[in-house]
């Protein structure tokens, strides 16, 4: 094992560059990429490596980028891809289409809000536009988390159980931006961490049609059979956190990262780098003796509600911070997670850092004064109006 | 057996067994693309192939799940990236040393249209794949309407007066990318037909073959005459048959006579040409522009309408 000096993007490259050697035995490795702002460091540096039994193909668009990913995963190889925003927006069609051939691409998503009108900077408004297709959803706050996200997302994604794509995520600029010293393990390490991508509808000899038309109750078995493939996740996952801390001696991260959460009444909630921030403002409320604890989701889908449900238990007010906004609705994780409270809980969204937007600890120490002398829950609330 | 759509070309030991598109399948009566696939079937031979489908009249024919109509390994893309989805197959092929021709079956739409920037990118890459269009100038699938192969003066369901724009030159484009083959192909030709399919399977890099495909149901025309139609188009010049070799060398594959009598008839036979009252004067300046400029890039002199 090194420790390297690594942007999250060359971080995410570099994770799948180890993935895509580690298949060298198996049938390789190919990706289509496509640059975008700010994912792009991450393609780039995958190009730059030399990669035994593999090929990263340089298309015309996300949308093919996708595209040669859904083939090569098609014939049995590891696959993967990286981009952001629009460029995920562009590629949307087919990261349903991967998601319905049950097909195992991991994606690197620097997230950043939509546009026009243009703003490179992050929401992750790109990637929830995601959520209800069959595609895994991580959402990390540093490189280290994500460099062993990424890693073991193949290892999720190729599980016969799970078989169906991964993204994870990471703001764009704010962490795919930011260097820090990563632990970097040897490709032996990763060779015994990742079995050999083996994809069993894959095209091979026997001729069968992968994509074909279906009727409406085939559709709703098929729909049943992934959904209820999601819902195995956080128990693939936790033997993969298992093996993962067999062979790289460290531990991956938990779907769900509680911080001074037990014996907290007020509970921040959010994704992401927000979550490390939303820690420091609890560190700050404590020492007034507040009652304060995070809760950060890392797993977005499936949504582990059960894990949710246990930290909300108890709690009597909840603050989600949403960096995102439904329009029409407000905060996403807070629309989906409201309900997990106990009754009679107040649980209040508010929406922060959209566009990029910088999220200290006194904006959320802020938003806590604004939730502290509420009885009932508000309309969803935007930082800048609270 | 005998195959009319072969025209009457028995099947040999030398011949794939098993069909590329098996009985039962969809496919309205006088398909040109069904008698393209099995016109590929004896083409392809014993050679191991893969098919990529977009979203096209084939994603349909191919059958509904768990049935598989074609008969080697196929994946359906969607609607813009067949040409993406086929880089990925025909590169784990590769990196795996695996003797396989990935072929792409797409539209006109898929083709002309929606997947066209896939389909530059792909052969500006040299991906090594073999690209057919079949090409029946229609939206077919979703019920007729016009796309940007459809020809000038056709009626369809969203050009209710007939079309205005003239039909885009895909060959040319395709051999402005300079990839190693692109040919048209005249289904009414069959040795034509298998000796550029042949041809084209052997060959590395990207490789297009533009089929001029019957559609009985789009072109309002009578299904047992689909082959005629292409005979006539090819006869009066309307569809030039040629090869580019690196898009440089152009070889002129097929005479025509340039028959006003023969393009009269193609028009008159298809009722998607009746209320624009195509003629072939109509045509012939177009018609006798495009040969002219053919001509001088294959560089044969005869026998030509040299009085155009």
């Amino acid at each position: 094992m090194t420790v390297e000096l690594l942007s999250a993007n060359h971080g995410a490259a570099l994770a799948a560059t180890l993935a895509a050697r580690a298949n060298r035995k198996g049938r390789g490795f190919c990706s289509g990429v496509y640059p975008i702002t700010p994912s792009t460091e991450c393609m780039e540096y995958l190009c730059q490596q030399k990669i035994e039994k593999g090929r990263v193909i340089k298309v015309e668009s996300e949308h093919s980028a996708m595209g040669v990913c859904i083939g090569a995963a098609a014939a049995g190889a590891r696959s993967f891809t990286a981009t952001s925003s629009n460029g995920l927006a562009y590629m949307f069609e087919n990261c349903i289409a991967a998601a319905m051939l049950r097909l195992p691409v991991v994606i690197a998503v620097a997230n950043r809000t939509l546009g026009p009108p243009w703003n490179i900077w992050a929401d992750h408004s790109d990637a929830l536009t995601l959520r209800d297709h069959g595609l895994i959803q991580f959402y990390c706050a540093d490189n280290q988390e994500l460099f062993d996200t990424v890693l073991s997302a193949f290892r999720l994604a190729e599980d016969k159980r799970v078989m169906m794509p991964a993204m994870v995520n990471m703001e764009g600029f704010i962490l795919s931006h930011t260097v820090a010293q990563t632990n970097i393990p040897d490709q032996a390490q990763v060779d015994d961490f990742l079995p050999l991508t083996d994809i069993p509808h894959r095209l091979g000899d026997v001729p069968h049609t992968l994509g074909q038309i279906e009727v409406p109750h085939q559709t709703e078995v098929h729909r049943w059979q992934h959904h209820n493939a999601m819902l195995d996740v956080p128990k693939v996952y936790a033997e993969i956190q298992k093996e993962f801390e067999g062979v790289f001696g460290r531990s991956l991260h938990d779907i769900v990262v509680p911080y001074r959460a037990d014996d907290a009444e007020t509970l921040i909630v959010s994704m992401g780098t927000i979550g490390v921030t939303a820690e420091r403002a609890v560190d700050m409320l404590r020492a007034e003796g507040k009652r304060v604890g995070s809760l950060r989701v890392r797993l977005f889908r499936p949504l582990p509600t059960d894990a949710i449900r246990a930290h909300y238990a108890g709690k009597k007010r909840i603050a989600v911070i949403d960096r995102n906004i439904s329009l029409g609705l407000g905060g996403i994780l807070w629309s989906e997670t409201r309900a997990l409270a106990d009754p009679g809980a107040v649980v209040q969204s508010y929406m922060a850092g959209l566009g990029g937007g910088d999220v200290r600890p006194e904006h959320i120490v802020k938003m806590l004064g604004d939730l502290e002398p509420r009885k009932i829950a508000g309309p969803p609330a935007m930082m800048e109006a609270v | 057996m005998n195959e009319p759509a072969l025209c009457g070309m028995a099947q040999t030991e030398l011949d794939r067994a098993e069909p590329l598109f098996r009985k039962g399948n969809t496919n309205c009566g006088g398909c040109g693309m069904s008698i393209t696939l099995q016109m590929l079937r004896h083409a392809v031979a014993q050679r191991q192939v893969q098919f990529i489908v977009p979203a096209c009249c084939g994603a349909v024919a191919g059958g509904a799940f768990p049935q598989s109509t074609f008969g080697v390994p196929t994946l359906m893309t969607t609607f813009a990236c067949a040409p993406a989805a086929a880089s990925g197959i025909a590169s784990v092929a590769a990196l795996n040393g695996e003797d396989l021709r990935t072929i792409i079956l797409a539209g006109d739409g898929g083709t002309f249209d929606i997947g066209f920037a896939s389909l530059s990118a792909a052969a500006e890459r040299n991906e090594d794949i073999l690209y057919i269009c079949y090409d029946n100038e229609i939206y077919g699938n979703t019920g007729g309407q016009r796309s940007s192969a459809t020809p000038a003066g056709a009626v369809t369901t969203n050009t209710p007066e007939g079309k205005v724009e003239q039909k885009k030159d895909i060959l040319a484009i395709l051999a402005a990318h300079r990839i190693p083959y692109a040919a048209s192909v005249s289904l009414a030709h069959a040795e034509d037909t298998l000796r550029k399919m042949r041809y084209a399977l052997d060959q590395k890099g990207f490789r297009f073959l533009h089929v001029l495909s019957p559609c009985p149901t789009g072109w309002k025309s009578e299904p047992a005459l689909g082959l005629e139609l292409v005979r006539l188009a090819v006869r009066s010049g309307l569809f030039p048959v040629y090869e580019i070799f690196d898009g440089k060398r152009h070889v002129v594959n097929i005479e025509p006579d340039f028959s006003d009598e023969a393009l009269n008839m193609y028009l008159s036979l298809q009722r998607r040409f009746q209320k624009s009252g195509l003629t072939a004067a109509d045509l012939r300046p177009a018609i006798d522009r495009y040969w002219q400029n053919l001509r001088s890039l294959s560089g044969r002199i005869v026998p030509a309408r040299r009085d155009a």
